[in-house]
């Protein structure tokens, strides 16, 4: 058979075949998956049945309105597909995620969310009209004001709650195809949760990285970066240069990832920002999306691969909840390439979507022997804070830890219930944190 | 601006070829089966090409060569014109499935060769009314030599080769610019649950290769380009090493 492993963006490998297909409406019933971003065990299919369904060829404009810049796609296109196609003429998409490699499908499944998320919020919120195939054969739509609960517990809901076979959003206007940055280099963790939240208020777009081996006084310094669109005036009048299309040649031996080079790509990162503050205009693919820069970045990770952990400690949890996160992590010796933190705004009605007012924390963890341990603890440390993670990333949360997490879960279960009492869709990550039958 | 026919055009490479077409201003006509099919199509079309686009279908069924010239005139005729006919359309089964039914074996052989063969007929007489044009089809590197895995289907496609090579001689000097693509291993709905070979092709960079064939005229390409040189190597093989060999 062809492809009898599959794995997340995280390279943890499993039995598993995909079927590609044009036809989403008579595809098999069982779990889509799109272009397998998703870092951990969303996309696969449960052990038992292992098979999914890919839906990159079925990838069709249904319709665009050149008037209001609504969309309507089939499942499968992709957000490259659409940037590619529509930010020429002057659309971008209402929110995107850190990589263009995510399908609609994809995009509404896991409700991605952005640098602008404290202004704009999710990507499902954006989303007028979903056409899905549900599980007793219906072929329907939903939306936010029609089969309004279906479509809270289909957006965010990892494809578990039927298959999503066309996705319509407005595009949005945009001034010009470049963004106005400012970075800023800061010290600490705690200056850099006050800069951010300062930065929230001027800025549609924020985000920032943070340096996660420096300890004491050192610990969290970072950069912050802000974004807006770029006015007329002050942009080039050519469109910005398609990234080169670079690829990680091979899957890397482990030894690179060393405690030692980590620590050096993260000191070279921080002092390669010399100047304490920096403005200008830049490319939004290296504003938006940097990491796509390189293709199969993920095989520096090694034959183990890695894992995401991406939590959100709640407001209430006070600024320093950043640096108590950091804390836990350093004292653990968890060593992270990348460690992304922003901001988010208000909690969407979608029953199980991730953001909600707080600090966002996400870090690239190689797999080891203890990655397991590591991800409990801290699971253990978020619940403590009142905070929750992001199931597009992960692989380790155990199930108690998630119930603990999620008080909204019930909901969503009995929903999802109702529309698939067979539970005729599940993935491997249903299997582990809901404990559907395998 | 350049006016385009492609039958085949609503899926796999036939759909990135066509995209490719509208995206820099060319005019595209679909043929295909599938009225509904041909719709969605072409307003996906619509929705990517360059402004002033126009796109149009028609129906046609490669196993009902009735249905060749209408097409073929009604989207001439909506488009005021053709310069270049593509056929990307065709029918795969594997050669177990197509040894353990004949009937299907029939289908493959009629419609992979003597139908569209017969297309090619309407359609280089129609280019060559006009003048001359580009004809485009897509064959395989199944054709290139006689193979375990590809028996019947490979048999077809070498017919099909053969024929391209044939008119490319014949009318090339009357104005017919012939172009037989050979795509190798595409990740397409056709070749869904076969293994991948390495090599294997996504079919937006087979379009790229395919755009780049018509625009210059190259009478055979391979696509991915690597193929050329794998099927070299193949073609190179004595019998002896071919009769013991999977592929």
């Amino acid at each position: 058979m062809a492809n009898d492993r599959l794995a997340g963006w995280g390279r943890q490998f499993q039995p598993g075949r995909e079927l590609l297909t044009e036809d989403l409406e008579r595809a098999p019933r069982v779990l889509f998956r799109g272009l397998g971003r998703s870092y951990g065990d969303s996309a696969l299919p449960p052990a038992g049945s292992p098979v999914v369904v890919t839906t990159t060829r079925a990838n069709r404009i249904i319709d665009f309105d050149e008037s209001t810049g609504v969309l309507r796609a089939e499942a499968g296109l992709s957000l490259k597909e659409i940037n590619r196609t529509f930010l020429p003429r002057g659309w971008f998409l209402p929110v995107t995620p850190g990589t263009q490699f995510v399908t609609l499908g994809g995009a509404v499944a896991a409700d991605v969310h952005g640098k602008n998320h404290h202004v704009d919020g999710c990507f499902g919120h954006h989303v007028t009209r979903l056409k899905m195939h549900v599980a007793d054969g219906r072929v329907l739509e939903c939306g936010p004001d029609q089969e309004r609960e279906l479509f809270l517990a289909t957006v965010a809901g990892m494809g578990l709650t039927g298959q999503i076979l066309e996705v319509e959003f407005p595009l949005r206007r945009v001034p010009t195809p470049w963004i106005w940055q400012e970075t800023e280099r800061v010290p600490d963790i705690d200056t850099y949760v006050q800069k951010l939240a300062e930065a929230a208020h001027g800025w549609p777009m924020t985000m920032g990285w943070i340096d996660c081996l420096s300890r004491g006084k050192n610990l969290g310094r970072g950069i912050v970066m802000k974004g807006r669109w770029a006015q007329a005036h002050e942009a080039p009048t050519q469109f910005p240069a398609e990234p080169p299309n670079l690829r990680f040649p091979i899957e890397a031996p482990e030894l690179l990832l060393s405690s030692l080079s980590v620590k050096a790509f993260n000191v070279a990162f921080y002092w390669k920002h010399l100047a304490r503050k920096r403005e200008g205009l830049v490319s939004p693919w290296t504003f938006f999306y940097p990491l796509d820069f390189v293709k199969d970045w993920n095989l520096m990770y090694g034959r183990r691969g890695f894992t995401q952990y991406q939590c959100v400690l709640p407001r209430e949890a006070g600024p320093e909840a950043a640096r108590r996160f950091l804390e836990v992590l350093t004292s653990r010796g968890g060593a992270s390439f990348l460690c992304v933190i922003k901001d988010c705004g208000p909690e969407s009605p979608a029953f199980l979507s991730f953001p909600k007012p707080g600090i966002s924390i996400a870090l690239d963890i190689a797999v080891r022997d203890g990655t397991q341990q590591l991800v409990d603890a801290l699971n253990e440390h978020v619940i403590k804070e009142g905070g929750r993670i992001y199931l597009a990333k992960d692989s380790y949360t155990r199930p108690e830890h998630f119930r603990a997490m999620e008080p909204r879960l019930e909901k969503f279960l009995d929903v999802r219930l109702r529309w698939d009492p067979n539970l005729t869709f599940r993935s491997a990550q249903s299997v582990r944190l809901f404990g559907d039958p395998a | 601006m350049k006016r385009h026919v492609i039958l085949g055009g609503t899926r796999g490479m036939g759909r990135s070829v066509a995209r490719k077409l509208v995206e820099r201003g060319d005019w595209v006509a679909l043929l295909g089966r599938d009225g509904a099919e041909l719709e969605k199509s072409a307003a996906d079309l619509k929705a990517r090409g360059a402004p002033g686009v126009r796109v149009t279908t028609a129906l046609c069924d490669l196993e009902r060569p009735d249905t060749f010239r209408p097409a073929l005139e009604a989207v001439e005729q909506a488009l005021e014109g053709l310069d270049v006919v593509i056929v990307t359309a065709g029918l795969f089964a594997t050669q177990e499935q197509l040894e353990a039914d004949p009937s299907l074996a029939q289908r493959v052989l009629s419609v992979d060769f003597a139908n569209t063969v017969l297309f090619c007929e309407e359609a280089r007489k129609k280019l060559l009314l006009r003048g001359g044009g580009t004809l485009c089809v897509f064959s395989s590197v199944a054709g290139d030599r006689g193979r375990k895995p590809v028996v019947l289907y490979g048999a077809a496609k070498a017919g099909l080769s053969a024929y391209l090579e044939g008119l490319d001689h014949r009318f090339k000097s009357q104005g017919l610019t012939t172009v037989c693509v050979k795509p190798g291993f595409v990740k397409t709905q056709m070749t869904e649950g076969l293994k991948a070979p390495p090599f294997a092709g996504e079919p937006d960079e087979v379009a790229d290769v395919v755009v780049k064939g018509i625009d210059e005229g190259t009478p055979v390409v391979y696509a991915p380009p690597i193929w050329r040189a794998v099927m070299s190597a193949i073609k190179a093989m004595p019998r002896f090493v071919m009769r013991r060999v999977k592929f």
